[in-house]
Protein backbone atom coordinates (compact mmCIF):
# COMPACT_ATOMS: atom_id res chain seq x y z
CA UNK A 1 0.00 0.00 0.00
CA UNK A 2 1.34 3.74 -0.57
CA UNK A 3 1.20 5.62 1.82
CA UNK A 4 2.10 9.52 3.16
CA UNK A 5 5.02 10.15 4.88
CA UNK A 6 6.71 13.18 6.49
CA UNK A 7 10.48 12.84 6.07
CA UNK A 8 13.83 14.37 5.04
CA UNK A 9 14.58 14.33 0.87
CA UNK A 10 17.60 12.51 1.71
CA UNK A 11 15.38 9.58 3.38
CA UNK A 12 12.84 9.77 0.54
CA UNK A 13 15.98 9.04 -1.83
CA UNK A 14 16.89 6.08 0.41
CA UNK A 15 13.08 5.12 0.68
CA UNK A 16 13.31 5.07 -3.58
CA UNK A 17 16.47 3.44 -3.81
CA UNK A 18 14.95 0.77 -1.40
CA UNK A 19 11.87 -0.14 -3.05
CA UNK A 20 13.93 0.11 -6.34
CA UNK A 21 15.82 -3.18 -5.10
CA UNK A 22 18.92 -1.89 -5.63
CA UNK A 23 21.88 -4.89 -4.78
CA UNK A 24 24.98 -3.15 -4.26
CA UNK A 25 25.32 0.13 -2.44
CA UNK A 26 29.06 1.51 -2.26
CA UNK A 27 29.43 5.26 -0.74
CA UNK A 28 31.59 7.34 0.91
CA UNK A 29 30.19 9.85 3.49
CA UNK A 30 29.99 13.82 2.80
CA UNK A 31 27.81 16.49 4.00
CA UNK A 32 24.63 17.00 2.47
CA UNK A 33 24.79 13.58 1.19
CA UNK A 34 25.73 11.64 4.58
CA UNK A 35 22.09 10.83 5.48
CA UNK A 36 20.79 8.87 2.65
CA UNK A 37 24.19 6.58 3.16
CA UNK A 38 23.41 6.37 6.65
CA UNK A 39 19.76 5.45 5.98
CA UNK A 40 20.07 3.01 3.39
CA UNK A 41 23.38 1.29 5.83
CA UNK A 42 20.60 0.94 8.38
CA UNK A 43 18.16 -0.70 6.30
CA UNK A 44 20.64 -2.62 4.86
CA UNK A 45 21.57 -4.09 8.66
CA UNK A 46 18.10 -4.47 9.97
CA UNK A 47 17.61 -6.94 7.22
CA UNK A 48 14.92 -4.78 5.44
CA UNK A 49 16.69 -4.20 2.29
CA UNK A 50 18.78 -7.21 0.44
CA UNK A 51 21.66 -5.30 -0.60
CA UNK A 52 25.32 -5.32 0.08
CA UNK A 53 26.59 -2.58 1.57
CA UNK A 54 30.76 -1.58 0.27
CA UNK A 55 32.37 0.81 2.42
CA UNK A 56 34.90 2.46 0.26
CA UNK A 57 38.28 4.52 1.28
CA UNK A 58 37.00 7.75 -1.47
CA UNK A 59 34.26 8.35 -4.20
CA UNK A 60 36.37 6.97 -7.00
CA UNK A 61 36.39 3.70 -5.49
CA UNK A 62 32.27 4.17 -4.73
CA UNK A 63 31.69 4.57 -8.13
CA UNK A 64 34.68 2.07 -9.54
CA UNK A 65 32.81 -0.66 -7.41
CA UNK A 66 28.93 0.71 -8.90
CA UNK A 67 31.15 0.08 -12.29
CA UNK A 68 31.85 -3.60 -11.27
CA UNK A 69 28.41 -4.55 -9.98
CA UNK A 70 26.73 -3.11 -13.47
CA UNK A 71 29.65 -5.02 -15.28
CA UNK A 72 28.30 -8.46 -13.65
CA UNK A 73 24.77 -7.54 -13.75
CA UNK A 74 24.15 -6.52 -10.52
CA UNK A 75 21.92 -2.87 -10.00
CA UNK A 76 24.19 -0.68 -8.05
CA UNK A 77 23.55 3.03 -6.48
CA UNK A 78 25.46 5.31 -5.04
CA UNK A 79 25.30 9.47 -3.60
CA UNK A 80 27.60 12.28 -3.40
CA UNK A 81 28.07 15.78 -3.24
CA UNK A 82 29.91 18.94 -4.75
CA UNK A 83 33.96 17.48 -3.78
CA UNK A 84 32.76 13.82 -3.92
CA UNK A 85 31.50 13.97 -7.19
CA UNK A 86 34.19 15.69 -8.82
CA UNK A 87 36.46 13.13 -6.96
CA UNK A 88 34.69 10.32 -8.98
CA UNK A 89 34.57 12.38 -12.37
CA UNK A 90 37.07 10.07 -14.29
CA UNK A 91 34.90 7.08 -13.86
CA UNK A 92 31.77 9.09 -14.57
CA UNK A 93 33.40 9.08 -18.00
CA UNK A 94 33.86 5.57 -18.01
CA UNK A 95 30.74 4.54 -17.00
CA UNK A 96 28.74 6.58 -19.29
CA UNK A 97 31.54 5.12 -22.16
CA UNK A 98 31.01 1.53 -20.73
CA UNK A 99 27.26 2.37 -21.30
CA UNK A 100 26.66 0.85 -17.45
CA UNK A 101 23.28 1.44 -16.28
CA UNK A 102 24.21 3.23 -12.75
CA UNK A 103 21.99 5.49 -10.96
CA UNK A 104 23.48 8.21 -8.56
CA UNK A 105 21.60 10.70 -6.26
CA UNK A 106 23.57 13.90 -6.19
CA UNK A 107 22.94 15.95 -3.57
CA UNK A 108 23.92 19.66 -4.90
CA UNK A 109 26.40 21.62 -2.65
CA UNK A 110 28.99 24.76 -4.14
CA UNK A 111 32.59 23.25 -4.46
CA UNK A 112 35.71 24.42 -2.48
CA UNK A 113 37.46 26.75 -2.96
CA UNK A 114 36.76 28.23 -0.38
CA UNK A 115 35.01 25.07 0.94
CA UNK A 116 31.15 25.38 1.33
CA UNK A 117 28.78 22.81 2.53
CA UNK A 118 26.11 25.07 1.73
CA UNK A 119 23.68 24.61 -1.58
CA UNK A 120 23.97 25.76 -5.29
CA UNK A 121 24.38 23.71 -8.75
CA UNK A 122 27.86 24.10 -9.62
CA UNK A 123 29.23 20.20 -8.88
CA UNK A 124 26.16 18.83 -11.10
CA UNK A 125 26.58 21.39 -14.04
CA UNK A 126 30.98 20.87 -13.75
CA UNK A 127 30.26 17.52 -14.77
CA UNK A 128 27.31 18.30 -17.18
CA UNK A 129 29.67 16.52 -20.46
CA UNK A 130 30.67 13.27 -18.93
CA UNK A 131 27.89 11.45 -20.77
CA UNK A 132 25.50 10.82 -17.59
CA UNK A 133 21.85 11.91 -17.86
CA UNK A 134 20.99 14.75 -15.21
CA UNK A 135 17.70 15.40 -14.25
CA UNK A 136 16.90 17.99 -11.13
CA UNK A 137 14.06 17.43 -8.66
CA UNK A 138 11.97 20.38 -6.99
CA UNK A 139 10.04 18.38 -4.17
CA UNK A 140 10.21 15.51 -2.35
CA UNK A 141 8.00 13.70 -3.96
CA UNK A 142 10.02 14.33 -7.20
CA UNK A 143 12.96 12.84 -5.24
CA UNK A 144 11.39 9.49 -5.23
CA UNK A 145 9.39 9.40 -8.61
CA UNK A 146 12.47 10.30 -10.44
CA UNK A 147 15.12 8.25 -8.51
CA UNK A 148 12.30 5.19 -9.93
CA UNK A 149 12.16 6.08 -12.91
CA UNK A 150 15.92 6.34 -13.03
CA UNK A 151 16.54 3.03 -12.86
CA UNK A 152 14.09 1.88 -15.56
CA UNK A 153 15.55 4.63 -17.44
CA UNK A 154 19.14 3.66 -16.98
CA UNK A 155 18.12 0.33 -17.41
CA UNK A 156 16.35 0.78 -21.06
CA UNK A 157 19.20 2.90 -22.29
CA UNK A 158 22.21 1.64 -20.96
CA UNK A 159 23.24 5.19 -19.66
CA UNK A 160 24.18 6.15 -16.12
CA UNK A 161 21.34 8.92 -14.65
CA UNK A 162 22.85 11.44 -12.06
CA UNK A 163 19.11 12.50 -9.66
CA UNK A 164 19.68 16.20 -8.81
CA UNK A 165 18.35 17.34 -5.83
CA UNK A 166 19.07 20.55 -3.40
CA UNK A 167 21.05 20.33 -0.87
CA UNK A 168 19.39 21.47 2.56
CA UNK A 169 16.47 23.18 0.73
CA UNK A 170 15.44 19.07 0.19
CA UNK A 171 18.06 17.16 1.09
CA UNK A 172 17.24 18.16 5.35
CA UNK A 173 13.90 19.43 5.13
CA UNK A 174 10.88 17.64 6.13
CA UNK A 175 7.91 17.71 3.29
CA UNK A 176 4.79 15.00 2.82
CA UNK A 177 5.42 12.63 0.35
CA UNK A 178 3.87 9.53 -0.64
CA UNK A 179 5.93 6.51 -0.23
CA UNK A 180 4.71 4.07 -3.55
CA UNK A 181 3.65 0.64 -3.43
CA UNK A 182 6.65 -2.19 -3.50
CA UNK A 183 4.06 -4.22 -5.36
CA UNK A 184 3.64 -1.59 -7.82
CA UNK A 185 7.12 -0.32 -8.11
CA UNK A 186 7.98 -4.38 -9.28
CA UNK A 187 5.85 -4.28 -11.68
CA UNK A 188 6.84 -0.85 -12.80
CA UNK A 189 10.38 -1.69 -12.20
CA UNK A 190 11.22 -5.52 -13.61
CA UNK A 191 14.83 -7.07 -12.71
CA UNK A 192 18.11 -5.89 -13.88
CA UNK A 193 19.10 -8.40 -16.65
CA UNK A 194 21.94 -7.58 -18.59
CA UNK A 195 23.20 -10.17 -21.77
CA UNK A 196 26.99 -9.13 -21.56
CA UNK A 197 26.84 -9.43 -17.67
CA UNK A 198 30.97 -10.17 -16.64
CA UNK A 199 30.66 -14.66 -16.93
CA UNK A 200 33.47 -17.06 -16.83
CA UNK A 201 32.42 -19.84 -19.41
CA UNK A 202 32.40 -16.63 -21.60
CA UNK A 203 35.64 -14.31 -21.43
CA UNK A 204 35.91 -11.06 -22.60
CA UNK A 205 38.29 -8.05 -22.53
CA UNK A 206 35.66 -4.84 -22.10
CA UNK A 207 37.05 -1.24 -22.95
CA UNK A 208 40.70 -2.10 -23.28
CA UNK A 209 42.75 0.12 -25.57
CA UNK A 210 40.29 0.74 -28.20
CA UNK A 211 42.07 1.79 -31.82
CA UNK A 212 41.23 4.60 -33.42
CA UNK A 213 39.65 3.02 -36.28
CA UNK A 214 37.11 0.46 -36.60
CA UNK A 215 38.61 -3.29 -36.83
CA UNK A 216 37.11 -6.85 -37.54
CA UNK A 217 37.16 -9.10 -34.58
CA UNK A 218 37.81 -12.82 -34.25
CA UNK A 219 34.41 -13.52 -35.70
CA UNK A 220 34.34 -11.33 -38.81
CA UNK A 221 32.18 -9.03 -37.67
CA UNK A 222 32.57 -5.16 -37.85
CA UNK A 223 33.32 -3.34 -34.34
CA UNK A 224 33.50 0.19 -33.27
CA UNK A 225 36.28 2.13 -32.87
CA UNK A 226 36.53 4.96 -30.36
CA UNK A 227 34.55 7.82 -32.35
CA UNK A 228 32.09 5.42 -33.86
CA UNK A 229 31.35 4.31 -30.05
CA UNK A 230 30.93 7.60 -28.49
CA UNK A 231 28.93 9.10 -31.32
CA UNK A 232 27.16 6.12 -30.32
CA UNK A 233 26.59 7.30 -26.95
CA UNK A 234 25.90 10.74 -28.37
CA UNK A 235 22.71 9.61 -30.34
CA UNK A 236 21.45 7.45 -28.01
CA UNK A 237 21.55 9.93 -25.39
CA UNK A 238 19.07 12.07 -27.48
CA UNK A 239 16.88 9.23 -27.72
CA UNK A 240 16.96 8.71 -24.08
CA UNK A 241 14.30 11.70 -23.68
CA UNK A 242 11.52 10.36 -25.73
CA UNK A 243 12.03 6.66 -23.45
CA UNK A 244 12.47 9.17 -20.67
CA UNK A 245 8.71 10.66 -21.56
CA UNK A 246 7.72 7.38 -22.49
CA UNK A 247 8.56 6.05 -19.09
CA UNK A 248 6.69 9.55 -17.31
CA UNK A 249 3.55 7.84 -19.34
CA UNK A 250 4.13 4.45 -18.05
CA UNK A 251 4.72 5.71 -14.31
CA UNK A 252 2.03 8.06 -14.43
CA UNK A 253 -0.66 5.51 -15.12
CA UNK A 254 0.19 3.26 -12.28
CA UNK A 255 0.94 5.69 -9.87
CA UNK A 256 -1.08 8.84 -10.73
CA UNK A 257 2.00 11.51 -11.16
CA UNK A 258 3.60 12.86 -13.78
CA UNK A 259 3.15 14.67 -16.69
CA UNK A 260 5.89 17.19 -16.95
CA UNK A 261 9.26 15.15 -17.11
CA UNK A 262 11.67 17.05 -19.11
CA UNK A 263 9.90 20.66 -18.61
CA UNK A 264 7.26 21.52 -16.10
CA UNK A 265 5.24 24.65 -17.17
CA UNK A 266 3.44 26.46 -14.45
CA UNK A 267 1.16 29.25 -15.73
CA UNK A 268 2.06 29.48 -19.07
CA UNK A 269 -0.76 29.18 -21.01
CA UNK A 270 -1.08 33.35 -22.34
CA UNK A 271 1.58 34.27 -20.55
CA UNK A 272 4.35 36.75 -22.34
CA UNK A 273 7.37 36.85 -19.81
CA UNK A 274 8.79 32.81 -18.47
CA UNK A 275 11.05 32.59 -15.94
CA UNK A 276 13.48 29.15 -16.24
CA UNK A 277 15.06 27.81 -13.24
CA UNK A 278 16.35 23.79 -12.23
CA UNK A 279 15.26 22.42 -8.66
CA UNK A 280 13.52 24.25 -6.28
CA UNK A 281 14.41 27.53 -7.18
CA UNK A 282 11.86 26.94 -9.73
CA UNK A 283 9.62 26.28 -7.20
CA UNK A 284 10.32 29.44 -5.53
CA UNK A 285 9.82 31.79 -8.72
CA UNK A 286 5.90 30.31 -8.44
CA UNK A 287 5.41 32.30 -6.03
CA UNK A 288 7.25 34.91 -7.50
CA UNK A 289 5.20 34.79 -10.42
CA UNK A 290 1.63 34.41 -8.79
CA UNK A 291 2.34 38.51 -6.91
CA UNK A 292 3.28 39.61 -10.51
CA UNK A 293 0.68 38.34 -11.87
CA UNK A 294 -2.17 39.27 -9.07
CA UNK A 295 -0.19 42.65 -7.72
CA UNK A 296 1.26 43.97 -11.44
CA UNK A 297 -0.88 42.57 -14.07
CA UNK A 298 1.87 41.17 -15.76
CA UNK A 299 1.33 37.53 -17.69
CA UNK A 300 4.23 35.34 -16.76
CA UNK A 301 5.07 31.77 -15.86
CA UNK A 302 7.95 29.66 -14.89
CA UNK A 303 9.32 26.61 -16.79
CA UNK A 304 10.93 24.10 -14.90
CA UNK A 305 13.84 22.41 -16.79
CA UNK A 306 13.64 18.91 -15.51
CA UNK A 307 16.15 17.40 -17.81
CA UNK A 308 19.06 19.18 -18.34
CA UNK A 309 21.43 16.43 -20.10
CA UNK A 310 20.43 15.36 -23.01
CA UNK A 311 19.14 19.14 -23.47
CA UNK A 312 15.79 19.39 -24.24
CA UNK A 313 16.99 22.11 -27.41
CA UNK A 314 13.89 21.16 -29.76
CA UNK A 315 11.83 21.35 -26.94
CA UNK A 316 12.82 24.38 -25.36
CA UNK A 317 12.73 26.50 -28.43
CA UNK A 318 9.61 25.74 -29.72
CA UNK A 319 7.68 26.47 -25.69
CA UNK A 320 9.76 29.57 -26.52
CA UNK A 321 8.65 30.89 -29.12
CA UNK A 322 6.79 34.06 -29.31
CA UNK A 323 7.25 35.07 -25.13
CA UNK A 324 8.58 38.68 -24.98
CA UNK A 325 11.09 38.26 -22.13
CA UNK A 326 12.80 35.16 -20.57
CA UNK A 327 14.66 35.33 -17.54
CA UNK A 328 17.09 32.38 -16.56
CA UNK A 329 17.76 32.00 -12.72
CA UNK A 330 20.98 29.69 -12.06
CA UNK A 331 22.92 28.68 -9.29
CA UNK A 332 25.72 27.48 -11.43
CA UNK A 333 27.87 28.91 -14.47
CA UNK A 334 30.84 28.71 -16.57
CA UNK A 335 33.45 30.94 -14.96
CA UNK A 336 34.57 33.58 -17.32
CA UNK A 337 31.27 32.73 -19.72
CA UNK A 338 27.77 32.84 -18.39
CA UNK A 339 25.01 30.51 -16.65
CA UNK A 340 25.99 26.92 -17.94
CA UNK A 341 21.95 26.60 -18.73
CA UNK A 342 21.54 30.43 -20.02
CA UNK A 343 24.23 29.56 -22.54
CA UNK A 344 22.10 26.11 -23.94
CA UNK A 345 18.77 28.16 -23.86
CA UNK A 346 20.16 31.24 -25.97
CA UNK A 347 22.03 28.35 -28.25
CA UNK A 348 18.63 26.24 -28.67
CA UNK A 349 16.80 29.31 -29.59
CA UNK A 350 19.32 30.54 -32.12
CA UNK A 351 18.14 28.42 -35.25
CA UNK A 352 14.32 29.56 -34.67
CA UNK A 353 12.64 32.65 -35.71
CA UNK A 354 11.46 34.25 -32.75
CA UNK A 355 14.36 35.41 -30.33
CA UNK A 356 12.70 36.50 -26.87
CA UNK A 357 14.45 39.29 -24.84
CA UNK A 358 16.81 37.28 -23.23
CA UNK A 359 18.50 37.79 -19.52
CA UNK A 360 20.36 35.78 -17.42
CA UNK A 361 20.84 35.72 -13.50
CA UNK A 362 23.51 34.16 -10.73
CA UNK A 363 21.76 33.67 -7.79
CA UNK A 364 22.40 32.08 -3.98
CA UNK A 365 26.34 30.55 -5.04
CA UNK A 366 27.46 28.45 -1.59
CA UNK A 367 23.95 28.91 -0.07
CA UNK A 368 23.78 32.51 -0.65
CA UNK A 369 20.29 33.04 0.63
CA UNK A 370 18.08 34.30 -2.23
CA UNK A 371 14.97 36.30 -0.70
CA UNK A 372 11.98 36.14 -2.86
CA UNK A 373 11.19 39.30 -2.51
CA UNK A 374 14.70 39.94 -4.49
CA UNK A 375 13.51 37.56 -7.13
CA UNK A 376 10.09 39.40 -7.78
CA UNK A 377 12.12 42.77 -7.67
CA UNK A 378 14.74 41.34 -10.68
CA UNK A 379 11.87 39.31 -12.75
CA UNK A 380 9.46 42.70 -12.10
CA UNK A 381 12.31 44.48 -13.93
CA UNK A 382 13.11 42.78 -16.36
CA UNK A 383 9.38 42.63 -17.65
CA UNK A 384 8.91 46.62 -17.35
CA UNK A 385 12.62 47.20 -19.42
CA UNK A 386 11.42 49.14 -21.96
CA UNK A 387 14.10 48.99 -24.97
CA UNK A 388 16.19 45.28 -26.02
CA UNK A 389 19.01 44.56 -23.74
CA UNK A 390 22.52 45.37 -25.27
CA UNK A 391 24.06 42.59 -26.52
CA UNK A 392 26.89 42.67 -24.58
CA UNK A 393 25.13 42.91 -21.31
CA UNK A 394 22.78 39.88 -22.73
CA UNK A 395 26.17 38.06 -23.32
CA UNK A 396 26.69 38.63 -19.21
CA UNK A 397 24.72 37.00 -16.45
CA UNK A 398 23.36 39.70 -13.65
CA UNK A 399 24.82 38.73 -9.96
CA UNK A 400 21.53 39.27 -7.79
CA UNK A 401 22.48 38.78 -3.99
CA UNK A 402 26.32 40.25 -3.90
CA UNK A 403 26.87 42.01 -0.59
CA UNK A 404 30.41 43.75 -1.50
CA UNK B 1 17.20 -5.43 -21.19
CA UNK B 2 17.77 -2.79 -23.07
CA UNK B 3 14.68 -0.81 -25.29
CA UNK B 4 15.37 -2.67 -28.71
CA UNK B 5 15.89 0.70 -30.28
CA UNK B 6 19.46 0.95 -28.50
CA UNK B 7 22.63 -0.40 -29.95
CA UNK B 8 24.60 0.18 -27.10
CA UNK B 9 27.65 0.15 -28.65
CA UNK B 10 30.71 -0.79 -25.97
CA UNK B 11 34.11 -2.05 -27.24
CA UNK B 12 34.41 -5.60 -25.96
CA UNK B 13 37.09 -8.01 -27.38
CA UNK B 14 37.17 -11.92 -27.11
CA UNK B 15 40.60 -14.01 -27.13
CA UNK B 16 41.71 -14.44 -30.83
CA UNK B 17 44.07 -13.50 -33.14
CA UNK B 18 44.64 -9.94 -33.69
CA UNK B 19 41.07 -8.76 -31.68
CA UNK B 20 42.80 -5.96 -30.27
CA UNK B 21 43.10 -4.76 -33.89
CA UNK B 22 45.91 -4.63 -36.53
CA UNK B 23 48.69 -3.33 -34.19
CA UNK B 24 51.16 -3.75 -37.29
CA UNK B 25 50.02 -0.56 -38.64
CA UNK B 26 51.88 0.78 -35.08
CA UNK B 27 55.26 -0.23 -36.54
CA UNK B 28 58.14 2.28 -37.77
CA UNK B 29 60.96 -0.91 -37.56
CA UNK B 30 60.79 -4.18 -38.37
CA UNK B 31 62.68 -7.02 -37.13
CA UNK B 32 64.92 -8.86 -39.63
CA UNK B 33 66.58 -12.15 -38.67
CA UNK B 34 69.73 -13.75 -40.32
CA UNK B 35 69.95 -17.05 -40.91
CA UNK B 36 73.14 -17.25 -41.14
CA UNK B 37 73.10 -16.83 -37.39
CA UNK B 38 70.32 -17.42 -35.63
CA UNK B 39 70.86 -20.51 -33.22
CA UNK B 40 68.00 -22.80 -34.27
CA UNK B 41 68.08 -22.02 -37.98
CA UNK B 42 72.31 -22.49 -38.28
CA UNK B 43 72.13 -25.82 -36.36
CA UNK B 44 68.73 -26.95 -37.08
CA UNK B 45 68.16 -27.56 -33.14
CA UNK B 46 65.25 -26.17 -31.42
CA UNK B 47 67.51 -24.21 -28.99
CA UNK B 48 67.41 -20.87 -27.83
CA UNK B 49 64.02 -19.68 -29.42
CA UNK B 50 64.16 -16.51 -27.22
CA UNK B 51 62.62 -14.31 -29.87
CA UNK B 52 59.74 -16.06 -29.19
CA UNK B 53 59.96 -16.30 -26.17
CA UNK B 54 60.25 -12.75 -25.34
CA UNK B 55 57.46 -11.24 -28.08
CA UNK B 56 54.86 -9.46 -26.22
CA UNK B 57 52.82 -9.71 -28.92
CA UNK B 58 53.36 -13.56 -29.97
CA UNK B 59 54.15 -12.99 -33.11
CA UNK B 60 57.28 -15.23 -33.38
CA UNK B 61 56.88 -18.74 -34.53
CA UNK B 62 58.67 -21.31 -32.81
CA UNK B 63 60.41 -23.19 -35.71
CA UNK B 64 63.58 -23.97 -36.86
CA UNK B 65 64.16 -21.09 -39.02
CA UNK B 66 61.57 -18.73 -36.88
CA UNK B 67 59.26 -16.16 -39.12
CA UNK B 68 57.71 -13.01 -37.96
CA UNK B 69 53.66 -12.07 -38.36
CA UNK B 70 53.95 -8.61 -39.46
CA UNK B 71 50.67 -8.14 -39.65
CA UNK B 72 50.64 -7.76 -35.62
CA UNK B 73 54.49 -7.11 -35.01
CA UNK B 74 54.53 -3.27 -33.72
CA UNK B 75 58.07 -3.26 -34.56
CA UNK B 76 58.75 -2.77 -30.09
CA UNK B 77 62.61 -4.44 -30.81
CA UNK B 78 62.61 -6.38 -27.75
CA UNK B 79 63.45 -9.50 -30.07
CA UNK B 80 66.74 -7.67 -31.07
CA UNK B 81 67.51 -6.36 -28.18
CA UNK B 82 67.13 -10.63 -26.16
CA UNK B 83 69.08 -12.22 -28.99
CA UNK B 84 72.09 -13.98 -28.20
CA UNK B 85 73.26 -14.36 -31.18
CA UNK B 86 72.35 -10.91 -32.27
CA UNK B 87 70.90 -12.13 -35.48
CA UNK B 88 67.97 -10.07 -35.15
CA UNK B 89 67.98 -6.16 -36.83
CA UNK B 90 65.62 -3.12 -36.78
CA UNK B 91 65.42 -1.96 -40.29
CA UNK B 92 62.85 1.08 -41.55
CA UNK B 93 59.64 -0.46 -42.45
CA UNK B 94 59.83 2.73 -45.15
CA UNK B 95 63.19 0.68 -47.10
CA UNK B 96 60.16 -2.21 -47.55
CA UNK B 97 57.72 0.54 -49.06
CA UNK B 98 56.87 -1.68 -52.00
CA UNK B 99 58.22 -0.01 -55.63
CA UNK B 100 60.15 2.30 -53.47
CA UNK B 101 64.06 1.71 -53.45
CA UNK B 102 65.97 3.40 -50.29
CA UNK B 103 69.18 1.88 -51.12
Amino acid sequence: MAKTIIESGNVAAAMAVQLARAEVIAAYPITPQTPVTEKLSELITRGEMDAEYIAVESEHSAMSVCIGAASCGVRPFTATSANGLLYMSEQLHWAAGARLPIVMCVVNRGLGAPWSVWNDHQDAISQRDTGWIQVFAKDHQEIVDMTLKAFRLAELVHIPVMVNYDGYYLSHTYMPFEKPDAAQVDAFLPAFEYKHALNPERPESLNTVTLPDSRRDVDGVLRGGYMDIRHNLHQEMYLAMEVWQEIDDEFQKIFGRGGAPVLDPYRLDDAEFVVIAMGTLANQLRVVVDRLRSEDGLKIGVLAVQMYRPFPNTLLAEALQGFKGVMVFEKGLSYGDQGALYGDIKSALYPYPARPRLSNYIVGLGGRDIPTESLYQTTKAACEQDSSTPPAEANAPQWIGLQL
Amino acid sequence: MPDSRFKVLTSASTSGPGDAGRTGSWRVERPVIDMQRCIPAKTGKHACHLCWLYCPDSVVSKDLGPTINLEYCKGCGICAEECPAKAISMVPDADFIEGESRG
